[in-house]
C-alpha cells in the first residue's frame, strides 16, 4: 500500500479495524519514513524496536473496540513516559528515565496506541521557534530555512512530515496552535481543566493544557476525545460530560454567531494575513454562520500580563530541577554552588531568563507591581471574553500575526519573539478552548493558520466550526519530501 | 523603572544561577527591554479590579485520608545523580 | 505588675521579656497533606516517599480532607474563627531537603483566623492570644553526621501535614512558655489532632524573642530562634538570648533581626550560617491548587465530634467532684491522666481516686520515669483498690503495701488480700480478745493510763496494730479501746 502514509488518523483506525492493514504495517511504515528523516531533527528519543513488538503484540491479539488500535504515535517530550527517557528537551533532564505515566498518554495506551518516540520540542516549552532545544532546532518541512514554530515544533514538524499519524503537545501561550499554524496542520489548546496535567512536566500551571495536533478537524476530535478525561491526581481537573467528539461532530453550522474581535487587528500584521482573516469570514458566511463584530478591548495588555505570570510559575516549577534527586548535576564545594553550577550549566539561555523574570515579578517590594497587577489584567481579559461570549458562539481570529520565520531571525531579541503569540496568549491567559486550522498560503507558500476560539469547554463547537470552514477551505499541504535523501 | 548590574545578580542568586559579567550584562539589557515592554500595563488602572486567583471557577476537591503510595524507594531514588541505595546524597551542608 | 515577674537585669536596669512562639504541631493523620504516602515514625528512610513528595516532573498536590479537618478542630479548640475560605501558597527557597524547591502553605488567608489560649498561672489564669493557624507542608531531614562528606536527605517526612500556630507576642517568661507550649499540647491531644511528640519532632517550635526595659511599651527588635524541640532547649534558649539582647542594649549596641539556632551542646544561641542571602521567600498562589473552600456544615459537623477540653472538663471537675482547682488542673492536664482518672472514678470515690492519683501514683511513676499510660498498674485495679479501702477491707497503711505490690505485678488487689492474709480485722469479738491481750501484758501502762497519763492512749493503739499484724481496723480498735480503758 504505497499511500499509507498519507491516510488521516480516522482513515488508519478503520483500515484496521475492517482488517485491511495491520499495526505492524502502519508501524513498520512510520518507522521506516522517521528513519528517513533525521535531518529535522523532530525525534529526541526513539522508541522503535519497543513499537514493533507491541505492534506484533496487538496484531496477535487485535482489540477493534479501541478508538487507537494498534495505531503508532510519537509525543511531545514533555509528557512523562514509564521507563523511557524523558527530557523536556533540557540538558538538566537528559538522562532523566521516569517510572511513571502521564494520564494524557495513558489515556492513548489504553486506548491501543503504540509509542514509537518522543520528540523535539524548546525546553521546557519556553519558545516560539524550537531553537531553545538542548538538542538542537527543529527544521520545518515547509522549507528548509524555516521553523516550525513552538515549543511543540519537533510534533509539529514530525506530523507535517507524516512521521507520526497524529501527535499530541501542550500550549501555554500558543504552543501547539502556532506551530500548527507554521506547518500547515490542525491543532487544538482544550478548556483549562479539560486534559489532565498530570505526569506533564510543568512550565506555567495556570495556563499549561496539553492538546491534539492532527492533519484534520476529524482526526482532531478523536485524538482529544481520547485524551481528555477527568483526573482526581490533578486538582485542577475539571469533572464535566466529556462528549464523543468525533461522532458528534456536525459539519451544519448555519445560525452560528462568529465574533470578529477589532483589537486583533494589531500593527505588523500582514496583509495576507488580513486577507487571510477575511477570507474566513466568507468562508463562515458560506456556511450559514452569522459574523458579528466585537470588541476585546483589554488585548493589548495580554501579551505583557502573560509574561508575567507564566515565567512567575514557571522560577517556581524548575526550582525542583536542583541537581538532588533526578538530572544533571554539576559538581559544586557546598550544597549552594552545586545548585547554582547545575542550574547554570543545565539550563538554557531562555530557560534561564524566564527564571529570572519570574524571580524578578515576585521578589520582595515588586509583587504587588508586577504579579498582582499582571492576575488583574487577566481578569480584565477573562472579562472580555466573558463579555463577548454574551453575543456571540465563537470568535475568528488569524492563529499568528505573520507566516513561519527563519531560524535564527529573532534569536536575539526575545520580545519580538514573544510576539508572535499575540493571538493566541488571550486564550491561555482566560482558559478557553481554541483551534487553529490551516487556511491558505502567502507569497512563499507558507501556510498560514486561523483560529477558532470557544467558551469554556464547548470544544464540540469550535471542532464542529472548524469542520465546516475545513471543506470549504480545501487546504492541502504540499511538501516534495526534500529531507528525505 | 530599569535594572541595574546589582539586582541582575541578586535575581541570581535567589533563583540559584550562577551567571558571569558577562552573562549578567546581556541579561541586563534583555530584562530591561522586556521590563520596558512590559511596563506598558502601567497605562491600564487595575484599581477596583479583583485579581483572578484561578481559572478554574471551582474549589479545591478533597481527597481521603488514605495510604495509597506504598514503599517505592528504589523508583524515587534511581535517577539520583549520587547514587546510594537508601538515601538522597549532597554536597556537606552547615547550617 | 506582680513581684514575681520575670526580669532580666543588667548594671541594675530591668528589661522584660517579650516571646512569641510559632508552633509546629504534626497533624494526626495517616497519609500527608497532599500525597497518599504514609506519615509513620521512625520507618526506614526513603521508605515513604511518594513521587509527589519527591517532586518528580509532572506530580501534583491533591488535598487530604482530613487534614483539613484535623486544623478546623484544632481551631475549634484554639476558640478561634474558621476561614470558609483560605489559599495555599507558595514558600519559595532551596534547600536539600525541600524537593519541590517550596513550600506549600499559607500565606495571607490562612485556614484559622484569631484565638486563644488559657494558662493556669500561679496567680490566676492568664490569657494568651492566638494570631492565626495555617496548614502547610513539612520538609525532609537531612543528616550531616553519617557520611563525613556528604549530607544525606530522608524524604519520609516530606510532605507530612503541619499546622503553624503563631501566638501574639503575649508570652513574658520561660515558665509562661512551658505552660503555653503544655496547654496547646494537651488540647490538640485531647482533640485527637496532634500528638504532641516532642522526642518524635510531632511539636516544634520557633521562638521569637525580644527585650525591653521596664515601663517602656514599645516592642524591641527581636530574634528568631529556628525549630526548638523541647521545652527544656525553648526555655534555656530563651533565658540566654533574654540576656544576650539585654547586654546588647547595655553595650548600646542595636539588636539584629536575625534568624539564630540554638546550640545544644554550648546552651547558647548563635547567628545560622546558611542565612547568608536574606530570605524572600517570593510567595504567590499555588496554581496547582485551587482555594480551600467549605461551607457552615462543614464546621458544624466537626464541631459535634469536639470533645470536652482541659478547662471544660476542669470546670466540671471542681463544680460536680468538690476537687481543689489545683487538684483538677493536673488531673486534667494531660488526656491520658483525666482518661486514666475517669476510669478509676466510674466505680470509685473521686476525693480518694484523686489523692491516689496524684500521690502514689504519680511519685510512683516519676521514680520509674514512665508515662501514665505506661503505668503499670491498670487504673481498673487502683479503683479496686480504693474501694477495698473505702469499705473497710483494709487500712489506708495495708493498702500502701498492697500497691507496692501491684506495681510490680498488676494483680487484683483482692486476691493479693486474700493471697497475703491481709484483710483488715473489722471482727469486734476478734479485736476485743487482741485488746485484751494486749492490756493484760500492760497492766503497769493501764494504771498510769487511768491516774491520767492519756497520751499513753496511742501506745496501746500501736501495740494492738502490732499484735493484729497492721490488719486492725483503727477506727474499731480506738473505740473498744477507749471503751475498755474508760469503762
Amino acid at each position: 500500500m504505497a499511500n499509507l502514509i498519507d491516510l488521516t488518523l480516522s482513515d488508519l483506525v478503520n483500515k484496521v479495524k475492517s482488517k485491511e492493514i495491520s499495526s505492524k504495517e502502519i508501524t513498520s511504515t512510520y518507522i521506516d519514513r522517521s528513519k528517513q528523516s533525521k535531518k529535522l531533527n523532530a525525534y529526541v528519543e526513539e522508541t522503535f524496536d519497543r513499537a514493533l513488538k507491541s505492534s506484533e503484540k496487538f496484531d496477535t491479539k487485535p482489540d477493534f473496540k479501541k478508538k487507537l488500535p494498534g495505531i503508532p504515535l510519537a509525543v511531545k517530550d514533555l509528557f512523562c513516559t514509564k521507563n523511557v527517557k524523558t527530557t523536556a528537551s533540557s540538558k538538566i533532564l537528559e538522562n532523566f528515565i521516569p517510572s511513571y505515566e502521564s494520564t494524557v498518554t495513558e489515556n492513548l495506551w489504553n486506548e491501543g496506541a503504540i509509542l514509537i518516540g518522543k520528540l523535539n520540542c524548546d525546553e521546557f516549552a519556553m519558545g516560539s521557534s524550537n531553537e531553545t532545544s538542548h538538542f538542537g532546532n527543529v527544521i520545518s518541512p515547509i522549507d528548509d530555512n524555516l521553523v516550525p514554530g513552538g515549543s511543540s515544533g519537533g510534533s509539529a514538524s514530525a506530523l507535517a512530515a507524516k512521521l507520526t499519524p497524529a501527535t499530541i503537545g501542550t500550549d501555554t501561550g500558543g504552543s501547539i496552535r502556532q506551530p500548527a499554524s507554521f506547518t500547515g496542520i490542525v491543532g487544538l489548546k482544550p478548556t483549562y481543566g479539560s486534559c489532565s496535567r498530570y505526569g506533564i512536566v510543568a512550565f506555567a500551571s495556570s495556563l499549561d493544557q496539553a492538546g491534539p495536533m492532527t492533519r484534520d478537524v476529524k482526526d482532531c476530535a478523536l485524538m482529544l476525545e481520547v485524551m481528555s478525561s477527568f483526573d482526581p491526581k490533578d486538582s485542577t481537573s475539571i469533572n464535566f460530560k466529556r462528549p464523543n467528539y468525533s461522532s458528534n461532530l456536525n459539519i451544519n453550522i448555519k445560525g452560528k454567531k462568529i465574533g470578529i474581535p477589532k483589537e486583533y487587528r494589531v500593527d505588523g500584521m500582514t496583509s495576507e494575513i488580513e486577507k487571510l482573516w477575511e477570507k474566513g469570514k466568507n468562508y463562515l458566511k458560506d456556511c450559514g454562520a452569522e459574523i458579528i463584530d466585537i470588541s476585546l478591548p483589554h488585548t493589548n495588555y495580554a501579551l505583557p500580563a502573560y509574561y508575567i505570570v507564566a515565567p512567575a510559575e514557571a522560577s517556581s516549577n524548575l526550582a525542583r530541577y536542583d541537581g538532588v534527586k533526578y538530572g544533571f548535576r554539576a559538581d559544586g564545594e557546598n550544597l549552594i554552588d552545586m545548585y547554582e553550577k547545575t542550574r547554570s550549566q543545565g539550563f538554557g539561555d531562555e530557560v534561564k531568563r524566564r527564571i529570572m523574570i519570574g524571580t524578578y515579578v515576585l521578589s520582595s517590594g515588586y509583587y504587588d507591581a508586577y504579579y498582582l497587577k499582571a492576575q488583574k489584567v487577566r481578569k480584565l481579559i477573562k472579562n472580555d471574553f466573558d463579555n463577548a461570549f454574551n453575543k456571540v458562539d465563537a470568535i475568528l481570529t488569524p492563529s499568528t500575526p505573520s507566516s513561519a520565520f527563519k531560524i535564527g531571525d529573532k534569536k536575539d531579541d526575545p520580545v519580538s519573539m514573544y510576539l508572535n503569540d499575540i493571538f493566541t496568549v488571550p486564550v491561555n491567559l482566560a482558559g478557553l478552548p481554541g483551534i487553529s486550522i490551516p487556511a491558505g498560503l502567502d507569497k512563499n507558500n507558507y501556510p498560514l493558520g486561523l483560529q477558532i476560539i470557544g467558551k469554556p469547554f464547548d470544544e464540540q463547537g469550535i471542532l464542529d466550526i472548524a469542520y465546516s470552514m475545513e471543506e470549504k477551505i480545501n487546504f492541502k499541504l504540499k511538501t516534495n519530501d526534500w529531507w528525505i535523501k | 523603572m530599569s535594572i541595574d548590574l546589582k539586582t541582575v545578580k541578586h535575581i541570581s542568586k535567589l533563583s540559584r544561577i550562577s551567571i558571569d559579567d558577562q552573562k549578567a550584562k546581556k541579561l541586563e539589557k534583555d530584562l530591561n527591554s522586556i521590563f520596558k515592554w512590559i511596563e506598558q500595563l502601567n497605562q491600564l488602572n487595575t484599581d477596583n479590579v479583583d485579581p483572578l486567583t484561578s481559572i478554574a471557577e471551582t474549589t479545591l476537591r478533597f481527597r481521603k485520608d488514605q495510604i495509597v503510595s506504598k514503599n517505592i524507594r528504589e523508583d524515587v531514588l534511581k535517577n539520583s545523580p549520587k547514587d546510594n541505595k537508601d538515601y538522597f546524597v549532597v554536597p556537606k551542608v552547615v547550617e | 505588675m506582680s513581684k514575681d515577674q520575670y526580669l532580666i537585669e543588667k548594671n541594675g536596669n530591668k528589661y522584660e521579656v517579650i516571646i512569641g512562639l510559632e508552633v509546629h504541631a504534626q497533624v494526626l493523620s495517616d497519609s500527608k497533606l497532599f500525597s497518599t504516602s504514609a506519615t509513620k515514625f521512625g520507618s526506614e528512610p526513603n521508605t515513604q516517599v511518594s513521587l509527589v513528595d519527591a517532586a518528580f516532573p509532572g506530580m501534583l498536590p491533591v488535598i487530604n480532607e482530613f487534614c483539613v479537618r484535623q486544623a478546623v478542630k484544632t481551631g475549634i479548640g484554639l476558640n478561634a474563627k474558621i476561614n470558609k475560605k483560605s489559599i495555599f501558597d507558595r514558600k519559595n527557597y532551596f534547600y536539600a531537603d525541600l524537593p519541590q524547591g517550596y513550600q506549600i502553605s499559607q500565606y495571607k488567608d490562612p485556614i484559622v483566623g484569631e484565638g486563644t489560649v488559657v494558662l493556669d498561672l500561679p496567680s490566676g489564669p492568664k490569657t494568651i492570644g492566638i494570631e492565626r493557624l495555617h496548614l502547610e507542608q513539612d520538609a525532609g531531614k537531612s543528616i550531616h553526621d553519617i557520611d563525613p562528606t556528604s549530607t544525606l536527605v530522608d524524604l519520609n517526612r516530606s510532605g507530612v501535614a503541619l499546622m503553624e500556630i503563631v501566638s501574639k507576642p503575649d508570652l513574658r517568661s520561660p515558665e509562661e512558655v512551658n505552660l503555653y507550649i503544655k496547654k496547646l499540647r494537651s488540647i490538640m491531644r485531647y482533640l485527637g489532632t496532634c500528638d504532641g511528640n516532642m522526642q518524635e519532632g510531632s511539636l516544634r517550635a520557633d521562638v521569637n524573642v525580644s527585650v525591653r526595659k521596664v515601663g517602656s511599651d514599645k516592642l524591641g527588635t527581636r530574634c528568631e530562634i529556628k525549630n526548638v524541640n523541647s521545652i527544656k532547649f525553648m526555655q534555656m534558649a530563651i533565658e540566654y538570648e533574654a540576656n544576650r539582647q539585654a547586654e546588647l542594649l547595655e553595650e548600646g549596641n542595636a539588636v539584629d533581626q536575625e534568624t539564630r539556632l540554638f546550640d545544644t551542646k554550648k546552651n547558647k544561641t548563635r547567628p545560622m550560617r546558611s542565612k547568608e542571602d536574606a530570605h524572600d521567600y517570593r510567595y504567590f498562589p499555588d496554581p496547582d491548587l485551587l482555594p480551600l473552600e467549605f461551607d457552615d456544615q462543614f464546621i458544624e459537623n466537626i464541631k459535634k465530634e469536639i470533645p470536652e477540653l482541659p478547662d471544660q472538663k476542669k470546670n466540671r471537675f471542681i463544680e460536680k467532684f468538690k476537687l481543689s482547682p489545683y487538684e483538677a488542673t493536673i488531673l486534667v492536664s494531660d488526656l491520658d491522666t483525666s482518661k486514666f482518672f475517669e476510669k478509676v472514678i466510674e466505680k470509685s470515690d473521686v476525693k480518694l481516686s484523686a489523692n491516689w492519683i496524684t500521690g502514689e501514683l504519680f511519685a510512683l511513676l516519676n521514680e520509674n520515669n514512665l508515662e501514665i499510660a505506661e503505668s503499670p498498674i491498670s487504673p481498673e485495679n487502683l479503683s479496686k483498690l480504693i474501694n477495698l479501702i473505702s469499705n473497710g477491707t483494709i487500712s489506708g497503711k495495708i493498702a500502701k503495701t498492697i500497691f507496692e505490690i501491684m506495681s510490680k505485678e498488676d494483680k487484683d488487689p483482692n486476691i493479693i488480700v486474700e493471697e497475703k492474709g491481709l484483710k483488715q480485722e473489722s471482727d469486734p469479738k476478734a479485736l476485743e480478745d487482741l485488746i485484751q491481750k494486749v492490756l493484760n501484758s500492760n497492766e503497769d501502762k493501764v494504771n498510769e493510763y487511768k491516774s491520767g497519763k492519756d497520751k499513753l492512749f496511742g501506745f496501746f493503739v500501736g501495740q494492738v496494730m502490732k499484735e493484729s499484724k497492721g490488719k486492725g481496723n483503727p477506727q474499731m480498735i480506738n473505740k473498744i479501746l477507749k471503751d475498755k480503758l474508760n469503762g
